[in-house]
């Protein structure tokens, strides 16, 4: 394991995961529409934050990445 | 009626339910900051590394950090309640009650804390003033923490009742464990991590509200229509014009207050001198780092507004029903201004999402609980028991003292939590509990900086009488209401102006007997005052920096901005 995990790498992941959870959840919440749904539903806020979830956590990702050396 | 609200609405248990994807993204969240705390303890092994988090923060992290550990409970919930309350004037907390002053710490203060290689502010006390002062302003500030975190336990445990139907216990006991195993851990390094992942996790969690309800409002302009035929006779959308009159604005507050107790002592005590906030800072790695990281968190926070106080305003435009105090939703069966945050949340976000949101909540609470014991396990560990207690043992048993005193902190906290449920108002409470110690402090802490003619004997006396006269005040009010209108001035003053006027009234006291004490009794010779007084202190030249890299450049942008917003809302 390297000895610097850098903080923003763990920001990194946990917006890539949080993103894809996100964006899953609202392309099900398209074919499968909620009974009760959320006011102003038809901006399906939930792909859209999904997608900018997914692409912050990647690029943080990619950015800050262990690299093993000191 | 919005079908989802009808659906809260009809379960009276609880507002939200949440699903199996929004139960995973809370569970994951808190993997990950148990990870970072199991990760980071093999970096926590002496007093420095435990305390100081090693200093070696860059700007950025202990600026966001020193933000993050701010935004508790109180912050998201308390202030987005105080949004619906009062309109737009809780905004003066963020930009008037807070810019100036953390631009003052970064430019003016920070040299002097980080020069003198104090580990605290009681620290800073002990090198000007003396053992006395140290321990008067350790011991209150102890004391303050605890309340402080077990405010911000009570205030999550309330939440995650009202809005998710958990049980109270569970939810103090889960989620104080949580903080205690990962500041225990890794020190103040874990919870200056966490609290940047929290930080990050707030606003993607909370930002939903605004741009949504700024959507359905139809943008700034038509939230204010709307305020306005729904609240006919009241102003909720303007800053400072309301201000002239007690009667004229929702608050009953005057401007001086909000400009002399709010934005002058309160602010500057609280952002200057409270540890809690210092301690992120100190962990800086260099000077010009220390002196970054509050204006690149001035910066942030006078963002904050945008995902607390958006979010009470929207609320007063656009829901159908009416938010009440505490006791008339309890008698009539409604809801509290309290629940405005989580009333939103679920009026915008569907699965996946409200699991967002509901870990921001969460992140804010554990980020404000984590600072408060991470700060209260340095104070009773070098300035309690190692002053007092334990003068000579080595790195190691402090370094296990501050391990066990994070344990034992929660564990006081959680004890608090349970006394602060029977409390009726938590942000006036903890407005009183500024007043009592921070504004008293921050009388203290200035003079010594920048004035070395005081004295140890002034700097004690002076913070003695100053807390003395404060606690004095606020039972004056308790047991004769009518003092009110000598304390702030009018008999129509709420419990916030009245902590704004005692806190001014307090830190006066302190600043005049400090100084007449100190006219009396001898000063230290200067030779003794190098590093921790101006005028007797080199701080090192920036001349070499390019302009865009000095904190002085970076503190007019902050400032200039600050200006313009306060035109626009005026």
């Amino acid at each position: 394991m390297p000895k610097h995990i850098s903080i923003w790498f763990f920001t990194g992941v946990l917006l890539l995961v949080y993103g894809v959870i996100i964006f899953g959840a609202g392309i099900y919440a398209l074919s499968n529409p909620p009974e009760h749904p959320v006011v102003l539903e038809s901006l399906h806020i939930d792909i859209w934050w999904g997608v900018a979830l997914t692409v912050i956590g990647a690029i943080y990702c990619w950015k800050f990445v262990p690299s093993g050396k000191e | 009626m919005n079908p989802a609200l009808l659906l809260l609405q009809s379960a009276p248990s609880r507002l939200i339910s949440l699903g199996g994807v929004d139960i995973s993204i809370i569970a994951i969240y808190f993997v990950v900051v148990l990870l970072i705390g199991f990760y980071l303890k093999g970096q926590s092994e002496t007093g420095e590394d435990f305390f100081m988090a090693g200093r070696e923060m860059t700007a950025w992290i202990a600026g966001l950090s020193f933000l993050s550990a701010n935004l508790g409970s109180l912050e998201l919930m308390g202030w987005a309640a105080a949004a619906y309350q009062y309109g737009i004037l809780a905004t003066h907390w963020y930009w008037i009650g807070a810019i100036p002053a953390m631009l003052f710490l970064g430019i003016v203060m920070m040299p002097f804390y980080y020069i003198s290689k104090t580990h605290s502010v009681p620290g800073y006390l002990q090198l000007r003033f003396g053992e006395p002062s140290r321990a008067l302003s350790a011991v209150s500030f102890g004391f303050m923490t605890v309340l402080m975190s077990g405010i911000n336990m009570y205030s999550m445990a309330l939440v995650m009742k009202v809005v998710l139907g958990w049980d109270i216990n569970f939810s103090i006991w889960v989620s104080s464990i949580t903080v205690a195993i990962y500041v225990a851990l890794g020190g103040l390094r874990s919870a200056i991590f966490n609290e940047v992942l929290q930080f990050i996790l707030i606003w993607v969690g909370a930002l939903v509200i605004p741009v949504v309800g700024l959507v359905e409002a139809g943008g700034w302009d038509g939230m204010v229509k709307k305020i306005h035929a729904n609240w006919q006779g009241q102003d909720y959308t303007h800053l400072w014009s309301t201000m002239g009159s007690f009667t004229d604005n929702p608050m009953g507050i005057h401007w001086t207050g909000i400009v002399l107790g709010l934005g002058w002592v309160i602010s500057f005590g609280y952002w200057t001198t409270d540890f809690l906030v210092v301690q992120r800072v100190l962990a800086a790695k260099d000077l010009r780092a220390a002196k970054m990281a509050p204006i690149i968190g001035a910066g942030f926070k006078m963002m904050v507004p945008f995902i607390v106080i958006l979010p009470g305003l929207l609320a007063l435009a656009v829901l159908p029903f009416k938010l009440t105090g505490e006791g008339a939703a309890l008698a009539a069966g409604g809801h509290s201004y309290n629940e405005v945050l989580p009333i939103m949340l679920a009026r915008y976000c569907g699965p996946g999402l409200l699991g967002l949101g509901i870990t921001a909540l969460i992140a804010g609470f554990m980020s404000g609980m984590a600072g408060n014991v991470s700060a209260f396990a340095t104070v009773w560990t070098y300035d309690i028991y190692r002053a007092f207690v334990k003068k000579d043992a080595t790195d190691a048993h402090y370094v296990s003292m501050g391990r066990w005193c994070t344990v034992l902190g929660v564990l006081i906290s959680i004890g608090t939590a349970y006394l602060v449920m029977e409390f009726k108002s938590i942000m006036d409470y903890v407005q009183a509990l500024f007043s009592f110690f921070i504004a008293p402090l921050f009388g203290t802490v200035i003079l010594g900086m920048l004035w070395k003619r005081a004295t140890p004997q002034g700097g004690f006396w002076g913070l003695l009488t100053g807390t003395g006269a404060s606690i004095a005040m606020w039972a004056w009010v308790k047991a004769d209401p009518s003092a009110l209108r000598y304390i702030a001035f009018s008999s129509n003053a709420k419990d916030m102006a009245e902590n704004m006027y005692r806190a001014l009234w307090s830190w006066l006291v302190c600043f005049v007997v400090t100084i007449v004490i100190s006219l009396l009794t001898k000063s230290k010779p200067d030779k003794e005052l190098v590093g921790l007084v101006y005028g007797c202190t080199e701080i090192p030249s920036e001349e070499q920096v390019p302009l865009y890299e000095r904190p002085a450049f970076w503190a007019i942008v902050i400032a200039v901005v600050f200006v313009i917003l306060q035109v626009i809302f005026w």
